[in-house]
């Protein structure tokens, strides 16, 4: 085995490292934003809304990632509407064209996510927030998006994983995240083993972190599921 | 506690050729009723009476498809949503009334994520923007009252059905409400459970309480109402106080529901 070279390729490939992260931390966050969107069209009940969200849903979720990352930085700027118009300083920049590819593919699969923990959210709570005189976005920013949040995140660590992994298709279309990196010392070097086994390893370590903090915040956000035991049972002055 | 049934004050709630129909189900086919400020009113009926429904049109749960409720004085506006229905015409002033109006559910409806006193504070804190401090000492005040202050940092499933049925009681009483609204509130309870709750509801009933109570309990209808309402079919069967119906009922219906 040579060490020194996989030390090296190490190194290169770790420089890479924050591009990566960057990419799949901006579509994660901007994709929530956008799946919450249309999870909510789906149950608004608003018949163009839903049909909207799920036609969407069904393209994005339909067609593969690769080729939405192709139309959208090949595809668009064929257009000289398109090369005309304001969009263009965005969608001639290949990063942000992976980011918005990115995030939308993300987006249709969260949606689904998100839908699926709003509705385990029990109506009675909901029907006690209102009791309470909670407007209708106070009782969905303070009951219903709590409640579903903990109920969707064991689903949604799935779909972060798969975003950090799909950031690798962001190399076909030049940009020098870790596999795009790897690749190109591969063309100059022909060790692609050595050079993939250290590329899968980085991921491997970057998503044995994203699991660990989705753990932690799945802890930390659920204590009423956990057994009370470690909970201070001792009343205050106030009491008794 | 002597109810005092002047005339001349505004009812705490009034309620008025009230109508609710689900599909073709007429459930409420034109209630009138009131509860005056104190009165404890106990609503009975067999499952499908429509008791229930009555309670939720109060403060909106269900809208009415006709009728009025009138809280304190203020009807709740209602606009027609055509075919015979009603909707809300205010949502603003359905918020604030529902403010004022303290709901016990037979569910408990806790909020699961929330500490027993995290879900006591919850409406005064954020509903009515009042002080942390205040609401917290307030708090702290009103589970020592239904008895659970030991309770106060346990989550909701931590608790039996007794003490969660307690904190909710404690987390309607927090919004200080006009009127407290029970909708079965010891029927999801294990019998040895239900005394706690009728314990804390007697004391709220004795403090001079409005309550409006739908209950299975006949016990506390008899002792402790100051009135008791009796529907049948969507409509009030028979009514008057505990002491008059329950020895001397007018209604053959209703002299067969209390002796079982």
């Amino acid at each position: 085995m040579d060490l020194p070279f996989l030390y090296e390729t190490f190194l290169s490939l770790v420089a890479a490292v924050p591009l990566t992260l960057q990419l799949a931390a901006s579509a994660i966050v901007l994709g929530a934003f956008l799946a919450l969107g249309l999870a909510l069209c789906r149950l608004s009940g608003i018949l163009p809304l839903d049909w909207f969200a799920r036609t969407y849903i069904f393209v994005f979720r339909g067609t593969p990632l690769l080729v939405q990352i192709f139309l959208i930085y090949y595809g668009l700027g064929q257009f000289r509407e398109v090369r005309q118009s304001m969009f263009w300083v965005v969608l001639r920049d290949p990063y942000w064209c992976a980011v918005i590819a990115l995030m939308l593919n993300t987006a249709a699969y969260s949606a689904e996510i998100i839908r699926g923990g709003l509705l385990s959210v029990p109506f009675g709570q909901i029907e006690a927030a209102r009791a309470c005189g909670m407007s209708r976005l106070m009782t969905f920013r303070r009951i219903t998006l709590p409640l579903a949040i903990r109920q969707a995140l064991p689903g949604y660590s799935n779909e972060m994983i798969s975003m950090v992994k799909a950031t690798s298709l962001a190399s076909i279309i030049t940009i020098m995240e870790v596999t795009g990196v790897a690749a190109k010392i591969i063309s100059e070097t022909y060790r692609a083993i050595e050079v993939f086994v250290v590329a899968g390893a980085i991921y491997l370590a970057i998503n044995f972190i994203l699991t660990r903090l989705v753990a932690l915040a799945e802890y930390q956000l659920s204590p009423h599921l956990r057994q009370p035991a470690a909970l201070p049972s001792t009343p205050t002055g106030a009491a008794r | 506690m002597t109810t005092s049934t002047n005339p001349t004050i505004t009812p705490a709630i009034s309620v008025r050729g009230l109508r609710k129909s689900f599909g073709p189900v007429e459930v409420l086919k034109g209630i009138d009723m009131e509860a005056r400020e104190g009165e404890v009113v106990s609503i009975l009926g067999s499952s499908g009476s429509g008791k229930s429904t009555m309670l939720r049109c109060i403060n909106m749960l269900e809208t009415p498809d006709a009728g009025d409720v009138t809280v304190a004085g203020e009807t709740i506006r209602l606009k027609s949503a055509g075919a015979g229905k009603s909707r809300l015409a205010d949502r603003k002033q359905v918020e604030r009334i529902r403010s004022e109006l303290g709901m016990v559910f037979q569910s408990f409806n806790l909020w699961s994520h929330k500490t027993v006193l995290e879900n006591v504070m919850e409406a005064p804190l954020h509903v009515q923007k009042r002080s942390r401090v205040e609401c917290l000492e307030e708090a702290e005040a009103l589970l020592v009252k239904v008895g659970i202050a030991d309770k106060r940092n346990h989550y909701p499933a931590h608790l039996s059905g007794g003490q969660q049925q307690r904190a909710a009681i404690a987390r309607a009483l927090a919004m200080r409400p006009k009127v407290m609204l029970f909708d079965e509130p010891t029927s999801a309870l294990d019998p040895e459970l239900v005394g706690e709750v009728l314990r804390v509801m007697r004391a709220l009933a004795d403090e001079g309480r409005t309550m409006l109570v739908v209950t299975h309990e006949m016990g506390f209808a008899r002792d402790v109402s100051s009135r008791v309402i009796f529907l049948h079919q969507g409509a009030i069967e028979e009514q008057g106080q505990p002491q008059d119906i329950f020895t001397n009922a007018q209604s053959e219906r209703f002299r067969k529901f209390i002796s079982g």
